[in-house]
């Protein structure tokens, strides 16, 4: 098997000080390889917001080591991991977090955007395609505000996408839409799977996301209970 | 910088009621602030043209002369009294002029004769003090020129100009003629040219302007003179302006400040006054900025979590929310530029204001300056809640 394309070895996770220490994560060893598509499951309160938060580089772990893409990013400064964060992770949030005050086309613009100070012509192009990917080529100058819940959650796939980032981190990205909505949104993460290198890690609580997804990995009180082996 | 620009334009058009709100009160700030400016700027040209701009601004006398000490000032006691064996003059004056005229600031130079004299017509006698300028000299120092009421300005050999008072004092009108005896005893028949009215009640009392030729003749000085008065502008320069003048004649020289120091005093005091009030406009609108920005990055957390999240470096969070609060400073600083000149505009220029009314000078109102400190202190205003919000955690603020 190739070089994998983050490792996360002994990693823990706790909050506060003394009696009040809280170990939200412990003894997490993981593997992710380019192109996958797997499921992060657990109760609430499991610990797996916290570990994408940690994949994402927003949360340093308290020890343990990760490592993405042959850099150390326990051992990295903020201003680093920023960088690193902008050029190669993408996040789905379960609330769509997207700017109000942005257009769909802006907004996926947006972590092109922020990273060079301006927007170009090529990142218009490059949001306009992802838009189109979406479904919502028609939506581009709308605001957030007038789009549906399911339109929102798309612009924002299509956001996570826009630096063509090695990983997306989606924290239950369908948690907040209907059936339907659900559905066309993973449909979507799917096809940009199969047809990207693109590894998606996506927090869920729902089964038939999760029977989509071709691996599975599930938390239980801060510990990995299960780890599907990588499929071949 | 222009993706900061655009975000930040975004963030104030979207809550347009609380940012026009800002700028209002940074406008009516920026408005006090120029209205201040104005009113204490008028108010000081008020009083200086209605005091000093009618007595010069330095003077130019001979030094006094201490007399010449025979006795051994060891073993007797020695009382110094001033020499008034001789009279005072400066004998050679012709050089000092152009030098004088080319002195930076000095607006106007008028080299005097000057001496007492008593006037009798009939039983009636009056003193007056009599000054002897060349004719193209008379408004130099006061502007007598523009202060005559009777007759004309011309000052002809045999001609006088005397004050509205006296005139009434003496029942007398332009043409006729009054006999002047002077300090040296000297008498002339003169005929009243003209009559003033400077509305200072010592000058239209006892003031007399003769012919710079005449007064040689009636005080007794075939050369020299008594004085040399000039004008300086600005006003408050005549200090400057007197130092230069000493150490370039000799002379003993008089910056007005010296002779009237409890104007300049109040003249000084009243700039002070203004400053502070200005000041205190400037802190109230850092104030109200900062405050602002403080509760608009509170509104704007999520927002703030969101940008950091997807990459966005602290800088850019920072640049967003100085330039948030630079804008707000700038549009608030000329809108209430514009509404300061337009509610200026209605005052009359300060030389036509009427008694009780405002002498506001607009000219003096500091626009420009206003507008750029207005904007700079809106800019330092917003650096520290700028710095605040690049300090939001991401985490926390998008509740992940």
């Amino acid at each position: 098997m190739s070089e994998p394309l983050l490792s996360v070895r002994d990693l823990e996770k706790s909050f506060g000080e003394g009696e009040a220490r809280a170990t939200v994560l412990r003894g997490i060893d993981l593997d992710l390889q380019r192109g996958e598509l797997t499921a992060l499951l657990g109760p609430s309160g499991s610990g797996k917001s916290t570990l994408l938060t940690i994949l994402g580089t927003l949360l340093r772990p308290t020890s343990g080591s990760y490592t993405m893409l042959g850099t150390d990013l326990t051992a990295a400064s903020e201003a680093e991991r920023t960088r690193f964060r902008r050029e190669n992770i993408g996040f789905v949030f379960q609330f769509h977090h997207l700017l109000p005050d942005l257009s769909a086309l802006e907004n996926v613009m947006m972590p092109s955007a922020a990273q060079a100070g301006r927007e170009t012509a090529a990142m218009r192009t490059r949001a306009a395609e992802l838009l189109d990917a979406v479904g919502l080529a028609d939506r581009r100058k709308y605001r957030p505000a007038a789009m549906s819940g399911g339109q929102r959650q798309r612009v924002a796939v299509a956001r996570a996408l826009m630096n063509r980032p090695a990983l997306v981190l989606a924290d239950e990205p369908t948690g907040n839409l209907d059936r339907q909505s659900a559905d066309d949104v993973m449909a979507l993460i799917d096809r940009i799977n199969a047809e990207t290198e693109t590894c998606f890690l996506i927090s869920t609580h729902d089964e038939h996301i999760s029977a989509r997804c071709r691996r599975r990995i599930e938390l239980l009180d801060g510990r990995l209970a299960r780890a599907e082996p990588t499929p071949a | 910088m222009r993706y900061a620009a655009k975000i930040a334009i975004r963030h104030l058009l979207s809550s347009w009621g609380q940012t026009l709100l800002l700028a209002i009160g940074v406008a009516l700030g920026v408005a006090v602030f120029i209205f201040m400016s104005a009113l204490i700027g008028g108010l000081a040209t008020l009083l200086t043209q209605r005091t000093v701009g009618s007595i010069p601004h330095v003077t130019l006398e001979m030094r006094d002369r201490d007399p010449r000490i025979l006795a051994d000032a060891e073993s007797v006691q020695v009382v110094v009294q001033k020499d008034l064996s001789r009279r005072e003059q400066i004998a050679i004056w012709q050089p000092f002029i152009p030098i004088i005229a080319g002195t930076r600031g000095v607006t106007g130079v008028s080299a005097q004769i000057r001496g007492s004299a008593f006037i009798e017509r009939g039983q009636a006698v009056a003193p007056v003090g009599v000054t002897g300028v060349t004719p193209g000299n008379l408004s130099v120092i006061a502007n007598i020129g523009a202060a005559i009421v009777e007759g004309s300005g011309d000052l002809p050999v045999d001609g006088i100009l005397i004050g509205r008072i006296l005139a009434d004092d003496l029942g007398v009108r332009t043409g006729q003629v009054l006999r002047l005896v002077s300090d040296r005893g000297r008498e002339r028949n003169f005929r009243i040219g003209g009559i003033f009215s400077l509305g200072i009640a010592s000058a239209d009392r006892q003031a007399v302007y003769m012919n710079f030729t005449a007064a040689r003749a009636l005080f007794d000085l075939p050369s020299g003179i008594s004085r040399i008065e000039v004008k300086v502008a600005p006003v408050n320069d005549a200090s400057r302006v007197a130092d230069t003048l000493r150490r370039a004649t000799g002379l003993k020289v008089t910056p007005w400040t010296e002779e009237n120091a409890q104007l300049f005093e109040a003249l000084d005091a009243q700039g002070r006054t203004g400053t502070i009030i200005k000041i205190f406009a400037l802190i109230t609108i850092i104030v109200g900025i900062a405050s602002a920005m403080l509760l608009s990055i509170v509104r704007r957390r999520a927002e703030i979590g969101i940008l950091r999240a997807m990459g966005a470096g602290k800088r850019l969070v920072t640049t967003i929310f100085v330039l948030e609060g630079t804008l707000i400073g700038a549009t608030g600083a000329v809108g209430g530029a514009v509404i300061a000149w337009a509610a200026l505009a209605p005052f009359p220029p300060v030389s036509e204001v009427a008694q009780g009314g405002l002498p506001i000078d607009r000219g003096q109102g500091q626009f420009l300056l206003a507008i750029l400190l207005t904007t700079l202190a809106a800019a330092l205003a917003s650096i520290l809640p700028a710095r605040r919000a690049a300090g939001v955690d991401p985490v926390e603020a998008i509740g992940q």
